[in-house]
Order: C-alpha cells, then sequence, then structure tokens
C-alpha cells in the first residue's frame, strides 16, 4: 500500500516538476531567439551598409570619369561610418584586374600585386582582386590578391556569379586570431536585369567589395548587453555541411547543463550558407524545492490519512470480529443457563426425593417415646429438613421460571381465605414480637376470581414472611384493592399526605408507628372504604370487565432497606448486606422468584422503603372474574367455609385507631355481623342505650388507657348483656387476669384476626354451630376426593400393572373405572353413543398406539357431530344425540420431556399425565375438565 | 413373638432401608397412598399382578434372545411392558435395568441384551424377595393387632 503512495507521491512531484521545467526551458528559448534575433539584425545592419559601399564604389569610382573616390576619400568615409557596421572589423575594395591588365594596374598604382599568405609579389594567374581601397584597420590588404586566399577565391567567385552578398565559412582571419568569416559583395560595371546569367554577371564584374566580421569578439560584445548573460552558453555554428558544423563562436568543448538546449536558426542573407545559435545553460536547473516539498507533504498526508482509514478498518474488523465472538459466547452463555436451570431443577427434585424420606422418618421418631433431649433434637432436625426442603422448592420454582417451564394454573379460588391463611402462618410470630399483622380486603374484590392461588399465596408469604423477619415492633398490614380504584383515589388525593403527617407522634396508621409510605394512612383509607358504604357503585363496576387487576400492598414498620440496596431488591440472593443474612437468615431468593410470578400474573411489583421506618411492597396482579352461576356452585364447596350462623348479629368495635377498627369490621362483616365502631366506652356506653348490640369489642390499649368497662355491665341490663370480647395482639398472664376481673370473662380473640378464627371465638361465646363447623373442615380437608364421584372413566393401557395402578388411582377420587388392554379394544367401547366421562390413554402400545386410537376416537365423533348437525336440520327432537361429542382424552406417559402438551394436542389429545400416576398431578389433569367446564359434565 | 412397636420399628427400618438401596422410589409410597378401606388389598394386589406378569416376561424375553434371528422389536416391546409395571409400582432398579436393556435393543447387541435380561432377572428376584419380606412383616403386625405405620 505504502509503494501506491510512493507512486502517487512521485506523480505529484512529476506534475509539479514538469511545469517548472517547462519554465525553465521556455527561459531558455525566449532568451536563446532573443540573441538570435539581434544577432540577425545587426548582421544584415552591416551587410546593407557594405551593400550600400559597394553602391558607393560603383557610383562614384566607375560610374563618374575621372573617379572621384581615391584611397583616402575611402579611407575617410568608411572610418567615419565605421559605428554603420558594428560587425566588422574593417572593409576594402578589390579590383578585378585581368592578367593581361596586370602591367598596366601595377603601373598605375605603382605596386605588384601580392599573395594573400607572403606578401610576395603574386604569380601569373588568369586573373587578380588586389585591393586598391581599404578602411585604415585593413591597409595592410593594399594590393593583396584577393583571389590567393581559398576562401576569398570561392567567396568571389560566388558572388560574382549570383550578384549577391556571399558569406565565407568561419576561418582564423588575418591579422588576428579571431574566427571571422568574410562577406563579399560584387560590383559591377553596369546595372544588370534582375535574369541576368551567370556569364554576364561575370562578364560585367568589375571589382568586388568585401568586410570581414569578427564574429567572435562582435558576439561577445553583443552578448554583454543583454542580462542573463552569465546563465547560459551561447554557440554559433556555420551548419552549411550538417554532418560537420563548424564554430563561429564559443568553445568547442562541452560544458554547460547537457540536458537543455534549444537551437535557434540564423538568415544572414546568404542563401548557400545556413547558420544557427545553440544555448544552454551554464548551471544544471535547480531542483524544485517547491514541488519536493508538495509531493512530500501529500506524500506525508496521504500516508497519514492512509493510517487513519487502515487503522480505522483495522478497528471496525476487530468491533465486528468482537461482536461476533460476543454472539457465540452469548449464545454459549444462553445454553449454559439453560443447562444450570435444567440442572437446578434435576438436582432439587433429586434432594427432595430423599429429604421427605428423612422428614417422614423425623416425624415418625418424633411419635415415638423420646427423652426431652432427643425431641429437642429431632425436632430441631424436623425444622432444619424443613427449611431446607423450603429452599429446594424456592430454588426449583426459580429455575423453572427461568426456564420458561412454570405455567400458571386456572382455577377459581376464595381470595380472602387464602390471604387469611397466609396470616395464620405467621401469627405465632408476630403474636411473639408483639405485632399488630392484619389484613384488610375491599368489598370491590370479588368473592371469587380465577388464577393460580397457590402462585398468589407464595407472593404474598412471601412479602410477608419478609416483613415479620425485618419488623421488630409496629405493625404489618396487608389491604387488596382494585387496582384501578386504588389508583384513582391516589391520583384525587395528592394531599392527603400532608394532613398525615400534620400529626408527627402519632401517625394515623394501624398501629400509630409512622410508615414507608404515608399515602397509605388513613387518610387515603377512608377514601378507599368510602365508596363501599354505596353498594350501587360496587355493582356497577362489577359487571365492567371480564378481568379483574388487584393491587396487594404489604406495609411494615421494620428495619427498612437502605438506599444503596434498593436498586438490588429483585435479583436473586441479593440481600441488603451480608449482615442481613447473619442477622435474619433466608436466601434473598424469595423477591426475585416474587418478581417473577407477579409478572407472571400479568402486574408488577414495587416498594418503598424508608431505613429505620419501614417498607411498603405493593404489586399488581390479573385475574379472571368467575362466572357468576359458577361461582354459586363453587362457593359451597371451595369458599365459604364461614358459618352463617352469626348473620344479623351486632356489634359494637370500641378502637381509636380508625384503620385498625376498619380491619376489625371487615372480619366481623365477612361473618355477616353489622358492626359499629365507637372511640371510647364511654360513647359505647352511650350507643348502649339506642341499641342493644350483641358483643362489644375492646382493643386492649383502650381498655388499658381508660379502665372504666365495668360501667357498661353497670348500665346494661344483667339479662341481656352483651358478650364482652378483648381484642388483643399479646397479652401477659397478669393482664389477662385482670381483664377476667374487669369483665371479659367472655373470651380473649388473640390477633392477627381471621375470619375463621373470630367464628371460632364467636361460637364459642355463643356455644352455636360447633358440629356444623366441624364436618365442613372435613369436607375443606379432601376437596378432590368428590371430583370425579360418578364419573365413568376409560383407562386404557396394555400394561396390567399400569391398568390397575391407574384404575387405583381414579377410583380412590370417586371415579367409576372401566379399562381396555389395548387401542383396538378402546375404540370398541367408546362406539358412539357411549357413557364415558373421560379416556386415560397410554401412548405406547402395540398394534394401535395412543395417538392413533385418539385420532379414531376424533374421528367418529366428528362424523357423528356432523351427523347430527345434519339431524338437527331434518328436524330431530333427540336430546341425548344433538349434544356435542367430545370425550376428554388424556395421554399417559413416561417421557415428560418429549411429550408436550402440543404434541398431544396435534393428535387431538387434551392433556397428559405424567406417569407413574401421583396424586396431585392427577389431579391438577383432570381439575381442568371437571372444574373449569362443570355445565358441560354435570 | 415380638411386640407390636418393635414389629413397626422394623417395618419402619426395613422400609427405609428399601428406599435407601433403591430397591423402591415415591411410586411405591402413592401406591400405598392409593389402598384405604375401600380397597384394602390394593398394594399386595398390584405388586402379585406384577410378579404375574414379570415372569411371564422373562419367560418370554429369553425364548426371543435363544431365537436363531432375534426380533429386537418384539424384545424390545416386551423390554417396555416391564419398564412399565416395574416403574408403576416403583421396583426403580428393575426399571433402570430396562433403559439399558432399550438401548441395547436399539443397537441389536445381543451380547448386552442377554446380559441385561441377567441383570434384570436379578434385580426382579431380589425385589421380589424384599417385597414378600416387607408383606410378611405387615402381616405380622395385623396379626399381631397393631396398624401399619405410614411413611410420609
Amino acid at each position: 500500500m505504502d509503494y501506491c503512495f510512493g507512486f502517487v507521491a512521485v506523480h505529484v512531484y512529476r506534475c509539479i516538476d514538469a511545469g517548472h521545467q517547462q519554465r525553465i526551458q521556455e527561459g531558455l528559448v525566449s532568451m536563446c531567439d532573443q540573441r538570435a534575433r539581434m544577432l540577425q539584425d545587426q548582421f544584415s545592419v552591416c551587410v546593407n551598409h557594405v551593400h550600400a559601399l559597394a553602391v558607393l564604389v560603383s557610383t562614384f569610382h566607375y560610374y563618374k570619369n575621372p573617379s572621384v573616390i581615391d584611397q583616402e576619400t575611402f579611407a575617410e568615409y568608411t572610418a567615419r561610418t565605421a559605428f554603420e557596421r558594428p560587425l566588422m572589423s574593417g572593409v576594402a575594395y578589390a579590383q578585378r584586374v585581368l592578367d593581361s591588365q596586370r602591367i598596366d594596374f601595377e603601373s598605375q598604382h605603382g605596386g605588384t600585386i601580392r599573395t594573400m599568405a607572403n606578401k610576395e609579389p603574386s604569380p601569373h594567374r588568369d586573373e587578380y582582386a588586389p585591393v586598391i581601397f581599404s578602411q585604415e584597420t585593413v591597409s595592410y590588404l593594399d594590393l593583396v590578391d584577393m583571389m590567393s586566399g581559398e576562401e576569398d577565391r570561392e567567396n568571389i567567385l560566388r558572388a560574382r556569379s549570383t550578384g549577391k552578398a556571399v558569406l565565407t565559412g568561419p576561418f582564423n582571419l588575418l591579422g588576428s586570431h579571431h574566427l571571422g568569416v568574410v562577406l563579399t559583395i560584387p560590383v559591377y560595371k553596369s546595372k544588370l536585369p534582375p535574369n541576368a546569367s551567370v556569364r554576364d554577371r561575370i562578364e560585367a564584374t568589375v571589382g568586388y567589395l568585401g568586410g570581414a566580421f569578427d564574429v567572435e569578439s562582435l558576439v561577445e560584445n553583443l552578448l554583454g548587453q543583454l542580462a542573463g548573460n552569465q546563465e547560459i552558453i551561447v554557440k554559433v555554428y556555420d551548419v552549411t555541411n550538417m554532418s560537420d558544423p563548424l564554430i563561429m563562436y564559443g568553445r568547442q568543448a562541452q560544458y554547460g547543463d547537457l540536458s537543455r538546449v534549444w537551437i535557434s536558426p540564423l538568415d544572414f542573407g546568404d542563401p548557400f550558407r545556413k547558420h544557427q545559435m545553440t544555448c544552454r545553460y551554464l548551471h544544471k536547473a535547480p531542483i524544485s524545492w517547491t514541488a519536493m516539498a508538495t509531493a512530500f507533504l501529500g506524500y506525508v498526508i496521504v500516508f497519514l490519512a492512509g493510517y487513519m482509514f487502515y487503522t480505522g478498518a483495522i478497528h471496525i474488523v476487530q468491533v465486528e470480529d468482537d461482536f461476533h465472538k460476543m454472539e457465540r459466547l452469548k449464545v454459549l452463555a444462553e445454553a449454559a443457563d439453560v443447562t444450570k436451570s435444567q440442572f437446578l431443577a434435576t438436582v432439587s427434585h433429586e434432594i427432595r426425593t430423599p429429604m421427605n424420606g428423612i422428614l417422614g422418618m423425623l416425624a415418625l421418631l418424633l411419635d415415638t417415646d423420646l427423652s426431652s433431649t432427643q425431641r429437642d433434637y429431632a425436632q430441631t432436625a424436623q425444622a432444619c429438613g424443613r427449611a431446607l426442603i423450603a429452599l429446594i422448592n424456592e430454588v426449583l420454582d426459580r429455575a423453572k421460571i427461568e426456564a420458561g417451564k412454570m405455567e400458571l394454573e386456572d382455577v377459581p379460588f376464595g381470595l380472602r381465605s387464602i390471604i387469611d391463611d397466609v396470616l395464620s402462618l405467621f401469627s405465632e410470630k408476630s403474636r411473639n414480637k408483639g405485632l399488630e399483622l392484619a389484613v384488610f380486603v375491599s368489598d370491590k374484590v370479588p368473592q371469587i376470581v380465577m388464577g393460580d392461588p397457590g402462585r398468589f399465596r407464595q407472593v404474598i408469604t412471601n412479602l410477608v414472611g419478609n416483613s415479620v423477619k425485618f419488623t421488630a415492633q409496629g405493625h404489618i398490614f396487608v389491604q387488596v384493592h382494585l387496582a384501578e380504584h386504588s389508583k384513582a383515589v391516589q391520583d384525587a388525593k395528592p394531599d392527603s399526605c400532608l394532613n398525615g403527617r400534620s400529626n408527627c407522634c402519632n401517625f394515623k396508621t394501624l398501629s400509630g408507628r409512622e410508615a414507608a409510605d404515608d399515602r397509605n394512612n388513613w387518610d387515603k383509607f377512608k377514601h378507599l372504604i368510602a365508596d363501599e358504604e354505596f353498594p350501587f357503585q360496587v355493582l356497577t363496576s362489577d359487571g365492567s370487565s371480564q378481568n379483574v387487576s388487584l393491587m396487594v400492598s404489604v406495609e411494615d414498620t421494620g428495619t427498612g432497606i437502605p438506599l444503596h440496596a434498593q436498586k438490588l431488591m429483585f435479583m436473586p440472593f441479593m440481600q441488603a448486606d451480608s449482615s442481613t443474612s447473619r442477622r435474619y437468615g433466608g436466601t434473598g431468593i424469595g423477591l426475585s422468584i416474587s418478581k417473577c410470578l407477579v409478572e407472571l400474573m400479568g402486574g408488577q411489583i414495587s416498594f418503598i422503603s424508608r431505613p429505620q421506618i419501614g417498607s411498603t411492597f405493593s404489586f399488581t396482579a390479573n385475574f379472571k372474574r368467575c362466572e357468576k352461576n359458577l361461582v354459586t356452585d363453587l362457593k359451597r364447596s371451595l369458599y365459604d367455609d364461614l358459618p352463617t350462623a352469626f348473620k344479623g348479629l351486632k356489634a359494637t368495635v370500641v378502637d381509636t385507631k380508625p384503620i385498625r377498627a376498619a380491619v376489625t369490621r371487615y372480619h366481623l362483616k365477612r361473618l355477616g355481623v353489622l358492626v359499629e365502631v365507637v372511640t371510647s366506652i364511654r360513647t359505647a356506653v352511650l350507643v348502649l342505650g339506642s341499641g342493644q348490640p350483641d358483643m362489644v369489642l375492646v382493643e386492649k390499649d383502650v381498655w388499658l388507657s381508660s379502665d372504666d368497662v365495668s360501667s357498661i355491665r353497670a348500665f346494661v341490663p344483667a339479662l341481656k348483656s352483651p358478650k364482652m370480647i378483648l381484642l388483643a395482639t399479646n397479652i401477659t398472664g397478669d393482664e389477662f387476669d385482670k381483664a377476667k376481673a374487669a369483665g371479659f370473662s367472655d373470651t380473649l380473640i388473640m390477633k392477627p384476626l381471621r375470619a375463621s378464627m373470630v367464628a371460632a371465638c364467636l361460637h364459642q361465646v355463643f356455644g352455636t354451630g360447633k358440629k356444623a363447623e366441624q364436618g365442613r373442615v372435613m369436607a375443606n380437608g379432601s376437596v378432590f376426593r368428590g371430583l370425579l364421584c360418578g364419573k365413568k372413566i376409560l383407562v386404557v393401557d396394555d400394561n396390567r400393572v399400569n391398568l390397575r395402578v391407574a384404575a387405583g388411582a381414579l377410583k380412590k377420587f370417586g371415579a367409576e373405572v372401566e379399562c381396555a388392554a389395548s387401542g383396538k379394544a378402546a375404540l370398541e367401547l367408546l362406539q358412539i353413543p357411549h357413557g364415558f366421562d373421560a379416556c386415560f390413554m397410554d401412548i405406547q402400545m402395540p398394534e394401535m398406539d395412543g395417538f392413533e386410537a385418539t385420532r379414531q376416537i376424533r374421528l367418529m365423533e366428528s362424523q357423528t357431530n356432523e351427523q347430527q348437525m345434519i339431524g338437527s336440520i331434518d328436524g330431530s327432537r333427540d336430546t341425548r344425540t344433538t349434544s356435542h361429542w367430545h370425550l376428554p382424552v388424556l395421554a399417559m406417559t413416561a417421557d415428560v420431556i418429549h411429550a408436550t402438551f402440543e404434541v398431544c394436542q396435534k393428535s387431538g389429545m387434551d392433556g397428559y399425565v405424567s406417569k407413574p400416576f401421583q396424586e396431585e398431578n392427577l389431579y391438577q389433569a383432570v381439575a381442568k375438565f371437571f372444574e373449569s367446564k362443570p355445565s358441560t359434565i354435570m | 413373638m415380638a411386640s407390636v412397636p418393635q414389629l413397626q420399628r422394623q417395618l419402619i427400618e426395613y422400609t427405609a432401608s428399601l428406599y435407601d438401596e433403591k430397591y423402591l422410589d415415591d411410586q411405591f409410597l402413592q401406591l400405598q397412598k392409593l389402598q384405604d378401606e375401600s380397597n384394602p388389598e390394593f398394594v399386595v394386589e398390584v405388586v402379585s399382578l406384577f410378579f404375574e406378569d414379570s415372569e411371564k416376561l422373562l419367560n418370554n424375553l429369553a425364548t426371543a434372545l435363544q431365537q436363531k434371528s432375534v426380533d429386537y422389536k418384539q424384545v424390545d416391546s416386551h423390554v417396555h411392558q416391564f419398564k412399565g409395571s416395574s416403574s408403576s409400582i416403583g421396583a426403580q432398579r428393575v426399571t433402570n435395568v430396562c433403559v439399558h436393556f432399550r438401548n441395547y435393543c436399539e443397537e441389536k447387541n445381543l451380547d448386552g441384551c442377554l446380559q441385561c435380561l441377567q441383570q434384570v432377572k436379578h434385580e426382579y428376584i431380589l425385589v421380589r424377595n424384599k417385597l414378600e419380606a416387607l408383606f410378611r412383616l405387615e402381616q405380622q403386625i395385623l396379626q399381631a393387632g397393631g396398624s401399619i405405620p405410614m411413611m410420609e
């Protein structure tokens, strides 16, 4: 690549340098041409003047008779006009003298004709050309025969035959060692016509005028006047003979800048001879520094730019490489993540099995006779084992969620009883800590919703568990409202929090302690429950949509979450800091699971927390409303385990804290008790006068602050005295005795309040309905016992053992079971019309496998259904056959990983149960058909 | 004759050892759960069904593998049956051998199949003896007037 830049740079250099060279060349050309022109001009001026002299001689020497010119005149004239011929060293006139005229001539001029070479008297020749007139500078030529010199003779002969000025080649002039040329012009005795022949010319010739050009000194002189003379070397050549140029001026040796030459032609007026001038520079042309610098800079710039481009390209390539590498790593990491989750799931599962064994053994061990130490050890082991199982279940959940295998159930459940259950889990702990633990569910929340009760319970358990763990005093308050309603109230009353904070030492919360989210205080709560006084509004919002979005908040007055840890709360295995796990235990996985579960339920989880004040976690979750007719069916079996014996009773609640009173009222209301809240015992006594309540519930702190409960007894006639009930979170033995003495002989209800627990206490007080409740508890204990009651179910399996086990399991659920040992046998039994409600089908069977059998069943069904369609159009009235045939078929498979729901669906199956049968699996699979679609079965 | 609590403890230990040594797994527990007043002999019933089937299958397998040209498809279906019934009662060591057996069937590896047949026979006899011992113990307890302790 660098070579390329080099070439470019050299090219640039050449381009710039060529311009430079051209300028130098142009300079040379112009100088050379200028010199040549000047020389030529001067030369022609001289030649013209010599012409004039020739005319002078012919005019005054020959045409005048006698001649008016003699040597003296000529010498003077020429001397005075010498400035006109700057290039000529001198001029002379030689007369043509034939040999016959020699004697006359010699006598006339008083001397002999001499030769040019040695100035001796000339030998005899045909003719002579002795000089008769001469300029003083060449006076030595007097009577010298010009025809004795080689060059002169040739010149004379050529001049007289052409009648023009002719030049000799360069030779060393007489009397000087300078090179020179001689100019010769003929003089004729008469005027000749322009087309005269050579012979006529020779005949007419009378003499010759000659002049010597001292070319060397004269050119030197001429060039000296011009500028730039030092820079160039000028040479003048006679190139008449092209192959052998004769130098006229300049040294023969070649020097100077040989690379650059310019030749200008010279015309000295003699067509026979050719001359030229060559010029060259004395010094070589200087190297063009600009060109060099430009080229170099250009090279550097191009090189740098190239380098930048190169590094840029390299960088891009690198980034791309890195990107691909990252992508590969990402795929690997994701695969590893999935593997990890699967591994976790497997391992957790593997650990659970032996752990169950351990726990079972421990339970058995605890049933035997043990010493107290042994019992303690065993109980500790059991507690540890339970904790381990709980942890493993959590890890398994998390792994399942991550592996995307978590599916939520969609079954109807009673939300209130679930939250009550959660509270009962923590009642022991909260009592020990003296915490006020309470729940309030808005009346707007439907009694029964469709969703996953287990997961919902898990989230609430987790949140409440955290709160209990981190709260040392104060309260934990669980609220459930409709999300949109809660939001509307929050938006409408932005200033309510200000009112709440005005009373700084007594916050209007459940326990009177300050809570993190002070919007949750009484002022807001008041608005939330205010509407519930008007049942009309409830009804209008009830039917509006099929979905119900709930807002659940768990408020505590615990340690709060440090600000720096708040961002990490929902990351798995993150706790506020490492000391947290030391102090409070736990793994920190719970919140992350809760977050996942909440998101699966289509909601969001968030929290507000202030260190040392408390935290409020709230989440939303979407559930479906239950259809009305279904609700009435399910109420008996699922939800309504609360007795109705207390309906219509009246109660007075004495409580100074409005929220706590609202909670108490909520629980009593669920039992059908009419509630009136008063803030002091005094007012309660006043109220007693107007309408007789059946019971008076007094909070412990109210009672302690005003010690006048006995006044109630005193006021009210003994016959129909209300039952006095004390509400307390914890109570010491002394206080209990005191309370009994004070008149709370009837009962003491320990918080947290739960409707069922309150009901039990009231039973105790009023002594009613005990048996009824027991029966209900039993029924509740095995909810799905009767799920398949009376259902006729076909089990298809070629394996007798499997068949027997499956049949046994289904029979346990109350089903009537029929067995078939092959797909074909099953098809025979399932010929329409048949009385089966469901079919469990083994997949892998010889001859006809489960998929094929199911396809056949579906084919038969669709044929029948089509015929019925036609039949019904024809007007058939048979009610039995007009129903749509679709037998629920469930696959039984050992291969749970490959046999997915989709595969089963493809061949027309409705679901699958894993083999070998397990009670929960079976229940879950069957429940979908017999619970969610009761109308089709019943 | 041993006392009831002693027998009960013995039964628990014995059952635990069966789980420990992996003769049985969870599924056997499930099976026991299915047994109730309405179906008091359920476990014994199913297990003896398993014994009957297994002996038949083992015979079938032995004959099938003695043939000059072995029909691996048939062998495989026998092993599948065996695997299904053993997993249904929770005899997991038998089930595990069956898994290997099926792999050999797929490879059509006669030596492997024969080896597996020996193994599966061996495991079957082991688990049969263990289960029979378990039932005997239960019978003893019942005869002594005690109740069968349930595992969790």
